[in-house]
């Protein structure tokens, strides 16, 4: 057993079991801790494939906005508390029984299927931030674009859902 | 670390994905607090953009990678939109539970 695979069996346990736990634990400010830890391992994953342009905006993206709007979410809304009524047994059966069903048939699919491309080393620069910035700003430049311009209509478009109603009268 | 997917294998990542995402799915199934439920959807779209990097390393391509960013952008503003209108429920109703959402009910 190489490093390699023995850091990828390490950082996907984190991974799993802190998704997990993120589902699993009644406190939503637990739940949000956890979600970070989760996200870091992926980070790590994105490290292991060398891919470290995506793995530094991952950290920024989720770790840092993201999760900070939760976490301020979760603060405004005063959830901080445990007594959240769970769903109905029959439901929560259901909800395991579709999960293992999902798992099974999704995971099935993927050992039978066979590779169409062979996995070859060639030694190719394709992923260091040189070349994906050349990749990003001269073949997606439109689409770049356009993402800064879904984020300004999101911002307004917060800002405007969380303004108060003003009475009518 | 190079070929780093000769030691890995591109099989362990997608067994890895495939649980995330089924655990976002479960998460979306299981609780009822609305704001659980959007972890789960950040869990899921995690799962994806993990499958991505690993399959554009697998071809030695930029372009999913350059797809991942997209995503994230998008995933950004889902999330500061989503989040807001959850504020505002929470405004309107006094709780974020899903099942006092069903006005849309026949």
């Amino acid at each position: 057993m190489s490093t390699v695979l023995i850091i990828f069996c390490v950082l996907a346990a984190i991974t799993l079991s802190t998704a997990f736990l993120t589902v699993f634990s009644r406190n939503p400010i637990h739940s949000a801790i956890y979600l970070v830890i989760c996200f870091f391992s992926v980070a790590g994953h994105y490290l292991l494939l060398n891919s470290q342009f995506l793995a530094i905006v991952h950290i920024i993206v989720y770790s840092g906005a993201i999760m900070i709007l939760f976490l301020f979410t979760i603060m405004l809304m005063n959830l901080n508390r445990e007594d959240e009524v769970h769903k109905p047994r029959f439901t929560r059966l259901g909800a395991i029984v579709s999960f293992c069903l999902v798992c099974l048939v999704l995971i099935k699919i993927f050992i039978d299927s066979k590779p169409i491309v062979e996995y070859n080393y060639t030694g190719e620069d394709y992923q260091s931030i040189k070349v994906l910035g050349k990749v990003l700003l001269n073949e997606y430049m439109v689409p770049f674009e356009f993402a800064s311009i879904l984020l300004l209509v999101a911002m307004i478009g917060t800002v405007l859902l969380s303004k108060k109603e003003k009475l009518k009268k | 670390m190079n070929n780093i997917l000769t030691q890995i294998g591109i099989e362990n990542y997608i067994f890895l994905s495939v649980v995330l995402f089924c655990i976002g799915i479960f998460g979306v199934l299981y609780r009822r607090n609305a704001i659980i439920v959007f972890m789960s959807i950040e869990i899921m779209l995690n799962a994806v953009n993990l499958l991505f990097v690993a399959f554009s390393t697998y071809h030695q391509d930029a372009q999913g990678q350059v797809f991942v960013f997209f995503s994230m952008a998008v995933a950004a503003a889902e999330v500061a939109v989503g989040l807001a209108i959850l504020v505002s429920i929470f405004r309107n109703l006094g709780s974020i539970s899903i099942d006092n959402l069903k006005n849309l009910k026949g």
